[in-house]
């Protein structure tokens, strides 16, 4: 674990009126400064876009389900049909403020060639996955001897998108490979509310339930 | 510049005096520009003077802000919500325009226009020639979608209209439609464009090839001067169109429809009557457009398709195109469409993509091939819907919560 990355404290996510909006999505939406363009990779049905939108962010979207991006569109959302792993290459360098990959990392072929193009095409990225170190997943696998099944991952082994799991602690040396510097991380529990700020690394790899990061370039510009 | 307004007729007869006098008397709102107002062609002539035949539909709001531009297809024309002059049939996107449609009438103002080189009261080869007083025929000089697009233009200044709210089209119109945004992207807010592309592919204007064939092979075409022998070569436009129409549709919408069943008979015949429900389709296809349209206008139009391809243009790129523009794209294909699949579209969102653009892009499931976007497709009126709702609230119309 690269311990000497510095992470900041993040201001608490307020949850909103509704009680809809997914924890997650808060998070990232506090993480994203007023007046930037978004590019959502893995958009889904657009709910973090329009929660995005709402607060004067311009954002895109792709999204691999011909469905979901029907469903985008059909709320006015600016989305394309499109698959992480093969079209962000055509996107230029710097084209946006900020990539966002929510909950799609784990679904990707080459995830480490993705979170490369996100930080070449935006700015800064954010990033969210399932911590598969959390201690139910170990405790299922441990005590069950079968693949863990959450709530929020419900897919059996052989009709999961999820190819690619990792934990918080994998996310953070990868990110130590491959030369990005996180700017803040968060660990959420199960129903995605922070974890508290002070925690060590390894309680958040079993308590988060999910990883929020908050990422850049590390060093010289390209 | 005279406009006129002449009434719809609800009942016409389908002939070809009646269509000739659509020709240069069109039952709808002509826009005539004179001689100090010349049409500059890309083939380098200046065509003056020259009409352009248009409807409308609903209200041009204080602002000028509601304005929607529907540029129609190959075979289309400006009848879009209105009964059609020669066949008397409704107009060809009554699905789509109307009051509650996703082209509301009760809040744009739509314009449609004739293309030039059209034959329903826009200036094309079935015009009359003022230096001869004959039809222009194969004088008429070749016309591109950049041409249609630059007389739709002079159209919306002479109409006082600066920018539009959207422009909107499917194949060929989609075509005029990326047209429009390239050439003019600070007149336009939005594009809506539909089965389409930024240029004609190979095998299509090898298709068009085959049309054009069709009809130069013609004995009763006469080389263009078909009005002046008093003939018409209905056989070549049919053939062509017979063909045409096979494109607009798919392999599997044709066998939903017809299968191998026979018409009003159990047995073949062994002859070459048209035994096939297909082929008794196909032959009406033919011989009702023939009745409505000009066979050298299908020859230009064709042709103003084949030269399309906006790339060229810009150095060969595609992104060069749409370069720092700020319209709002929404590019719609549908998953039978072989004419215009759903690769072409998405080399167009790349492009607009790398412009940085505005775009969203939606692929429609469906078996109905091409012509889907002319069709009762509830999806796709969802998303058109949709789409303009939210150009209209960026652009601040009021009305736009609902």
């Amino acid at each position: 674990m690269t311990s000497q990355q510095q992470v900041l404290p993040l201001s608490p996510a307020i949850p909103r009126g509704g009680a809809t909006t997914r924890g997650d999505h808060l998070l990232v939406a506090e993480m994203v400064a007023p007046g930037s363009k978004v590019l959502d990779v893995g958009c889904g049905d657009g709910d973090l876009l329009q929660l995005l939108e709402s607060r004067g962010i311009d954002g895109r979207g792709i999204e691999l389900s011909r469905e979901g991006v029907n469903r985008c569109v059909a709320k006015g959302l600016a989305v394309v049909q499109g698959d992480a792993d093969t079209d962000l290459v055509n996107y230029p360098d710097d084209a946006f403020d900020y990539v966002i990959l929510s909950q799609t990392l784990q679904a990707t072929r080459q995830p480490k060639a993705v979170l490369e193009n996100l930080l070449r095409i935006g700015r800064r990225a954010i990033v969210s996955f399932p911590n598969f170190g959390f201690w139910r997943m170990r405790l299922q696998l441990l005590i069950g001897g079968h693949m863990p099944r959450t709530e929020n991952l419900p897919a059996t082994w052989y009709d999961t998108p999820n190819i690619h799991f990792c934990t918080i602690k994998d996310f953070v040396q990868l990110c130590g490979e491959i030369n990005v510097k996180m700017e803040r991380a968060v660990a959420l529990d199960l129903y995605g509310r922070p974890l508290r700020l002070n925690a060590p690394w390894w309680f958040w790899n079993m308590f988060g339930e999910q990883g929020v990061f908050l990422l850049s370039r590390a060093g010289k510009e390209r | 510049m005279a406009h006129e307004l002449r009434k719809v007729g609800t009942s016409p007869g389908v002939h070809a005096d009646e269509r000739l006098q659509e020709a240069d008397n069109p039952s709808s709102k002509i826009a005539r520009f004179g001689a100090d107002h010349p049409l500059r062609l890309d083939c380098g002539v200046d065509l003056a003077p020259f009409q352009i035949a248009y409807q409308t539909y609903g209200e041009l709001n204080a602002q000028r802000s509601n304005a929607i531009l529907v540029c129609h297809a190959l075979t289309g024309d400006q009848h879009v919500f209105n009964v059609h002059p020669v066949t008397g049939k409704p107009g060809w996107w009554e699905t789509m325009v109307g009051p509650g449609r996703p082209l509301d009438t009760e809040r744009y103002f739509i314009i449609c226009a004739n293309v030039i080189g059209g034959c329903m009261g826009s200036t094309g080869p079935a015009s009359t020639n003022p230096a001869t007083g004959k039809p222009w025929g194969l004088d008429f000089p070749v016309v591109t979608i950049p041409d249609m697009v630059r007389a739709q233009a002079m159209l919306l200044d002479d109409l006082g209209i600066e920018n539009l709210l959207a422009v909107v089209g499917g194949s060929m119109g989609g075509m005029q439609a990326l047209q429009w945004t390239a050439a003019y992207p600070e007149r336009v807010f939005s594009t809506l464009a539909i089965a389409c592309s930024t240029r004609h592919s190979a095998q299509n204007i090898a298709f068009h090839e085959l049309g054009r064939q069709a009809v130069m092979a013609d004995p009763e075409w006469h080389n263009g001067r078909y009005f002046e022998k008093g003939t018409m070569p209905h056989r070549g436009l049919a053939v062509a169109r017979m063909a045409a129409h096979i494109t607009y549709l798919s392999d599997a919408a044709l066998h939903r429809k017809f299968g191998r069943r026979m018409q009003d008979r159990d047995l073949p015949t062994f002859s070459f009557d048209a035994d096939f429900q297909v082929e008794s389709y196909l032959r009406y296809q033919g011989s009702s457009f023939v009745e409505r349209f000009d066979a050298n206008s299908y020859l230009y139009l064709t042709r103003a398709m084949d030269y399309f391809d906006i790339a060229a243009d810009h150095d060969g790129v595609l992104a060069r195109a749409f370069r720092g523009i700020k319209t709002r794209f929404c590019v719609v294909s549908f998953t039978s469409d072989w004419l215009f699949p759903t690769s072409e579209s998405r080399a167009l969102v790349h492009a607009l993509n790398a412009s940085s653009a505005r775009v969203s892009f939606a692929e429609i499931e469906t078996d109905r091939g091409h012509d889907a976007f002319l069709l009762d497709v509830p999806e796709f009126f969802d998303i058109s819907r949709a789409f303009l709702q939210s150009a209209a609230k960026a652009r601040g119309l009021s009305g736009d919560g609902a």
